[in-house]
């Protein structure tokens, strides 16, 4: 692991208070997410490549913006490890940047339909954009 | 019995139903429910990090301000946030700290705020059986079938509403108005959720697949407590559809106080 590695596991790990030791591979957590097919990496690969600090390849991926956040993989796990809030983390690393806002304010018109509720957009400025 | 309540930016616009179905029923069975005073946007989702504190202070704010009375909530999404808020508040104390430092309370607040679902009102503070028994307009021959979605329950060992896996709570509820559930083994899946702002697809599969599962097992209609799952089943969902309600336009139905 190279300096830059660590440190931003280190970041990943305080954020989201996450152990990826306690995992043992039973997949579980990709066994139950309702949006294991929209995503490149699934749960179970967020816990050990956070644990092998390669916490880039995961910023960079689309899969950060795929988590519905249903605590079904928290709930599940066998050991607790708690997968999403590995996602969450690592999501808010890229989106706390400067100009790294997932969702824009001007893209919304587009998305609404006359019978969305409030909640959906609220919902997902919280997850996409700071 | 008088309880403070957080109605949430929804109820205030596309899910009004939601709220005076739940505003009319409470007063038919002897509560008055308060609106919180300035009460401000939850936000939808609970943010899971450690160090994010600003996202959940509207939560603080509610939550220190129903000291007194305990809070009421309907929407699944506000009473996820702020359940998880009021948790964080009791049992975190770096996140405690710092909140607190932030707000400057007259008091400090550490959590001690009962935060009540609406269905735990019926449920703990009323008691479904005087709920049967208030029954004016029983729901006979109705099949139900209840959907949880995600929000209600989960994480199980925060939120404490019931049985994260095997939940009764919305079925017990039903059979109080009269009417007979339908168990689908996707009560508690999720629908979608936001993800049908950007990926309409997305909630398409989730919604259909709840929506299905309804279906086939006979259900006449479905209930549920939150708006995005009644909009994801309602709008996008694929094929015939069930209708589906707010859980609480059928309790005042049921009462003989829907207008």
């Amino acid at each position: 692991m190279t300096p830059k590695e660590r440190e931003l596991k280190e970041q990943v790990l305080r954020m989201s208070g996450v152990d990826p030791l306690k995992c043992m591979r039973c997949g579980k957590c990709s066994g139950t997410c309702p949006n294991y097919d929209e995503m490149e990496y699934h749960p179970h690969q967020f816990v050990y490549m956070v644990e092998k600090g390669e916490i880039e390849k995961l910023m960079n991926s689309p899969s950060i913006f795929k988590c519905l956040s249903c605590f079904a993989c928290i709930e599940r796990c066998p050991r607790d490890v708690q997968p999403a809030k590995l996602v969450e983390a690592i999501r808010l690393l890229v989106i706390r940047q400067q100009g790294q806002n997932h969702l824009k304010a001007n893209e919304i018109p587009a998305l609404l339909d006359e019978d969305m509720p409030q909640q959906a957009l609220v919902t997902a400025f919280r997850k996409y954009t700071k | 019995m008088v309880f403070s309540y957080y109605p949430g930016c929804t109820l205030k616009t596309k899910a009004k139903d939601l709220d005076r179905y739940a505003r009319a029923s409470a007063e038919a069975l002897g509560i008055t429910l308060q609106e919180v005073e300035n009460w401000q946007c939850c936000g939808g989702a609970f943010t899971m990090a450690a160090d994010e504190i600003a996202t959940k202070l509207s939560s603080v704010r509610a939550l220190a301000a129903s000291r007194e009375t305990g809070l009421v909530t309907v929407c699944s999404a506000c009473h996820n946030v702020i359940k998880q808020t009021n948790d964080a508040m009791a049992n975190n104390e770096d996140f405690a700290f710092r909140a607190n430092n932030y707000m400057k309370l007259d008091e400090p607040y550490h959590g001690e705020t009962k935060v009540y679902h609406y269905l735990e009102m019926l449920r703990d503070v009323v008691g479904f059986d005087k709920i049967a028994a208030a029954v004016k307009n029983p729901l006979k021959g109705k099949k139900i079938a209840a959907y949880y979605g995600c929000l209600l329950l989960r994480p199980g060992k925060v939120m404490q509403m019931d049985n994260p896996e095997n939940p009764k709570i919305l079925e017990d509820f039903i059979r109080a108005i009269g009417a007979t559930p339908v168990i689908s083994p996707y009560r508690n899946e999720c629908c979608g959720g936001y993800m049908a702002t950007e990926d309409k697809a997305v909630a398409a599969k989730k919604s259909g697949t709840v929506m299905e599962s309804a279906k086939e097992l006979g259900a006449d209609m479905m209930i549920t407590a939150c708006p995005l799952c009644l909009y994801n089943l309602t709008k996008n969902a694929p094929g015939e559809k069930l209708p589906v309600y707010y859980f609480t336009e059928l309790l005042a139905e049921a009462l003989g106080v829907k207008e």
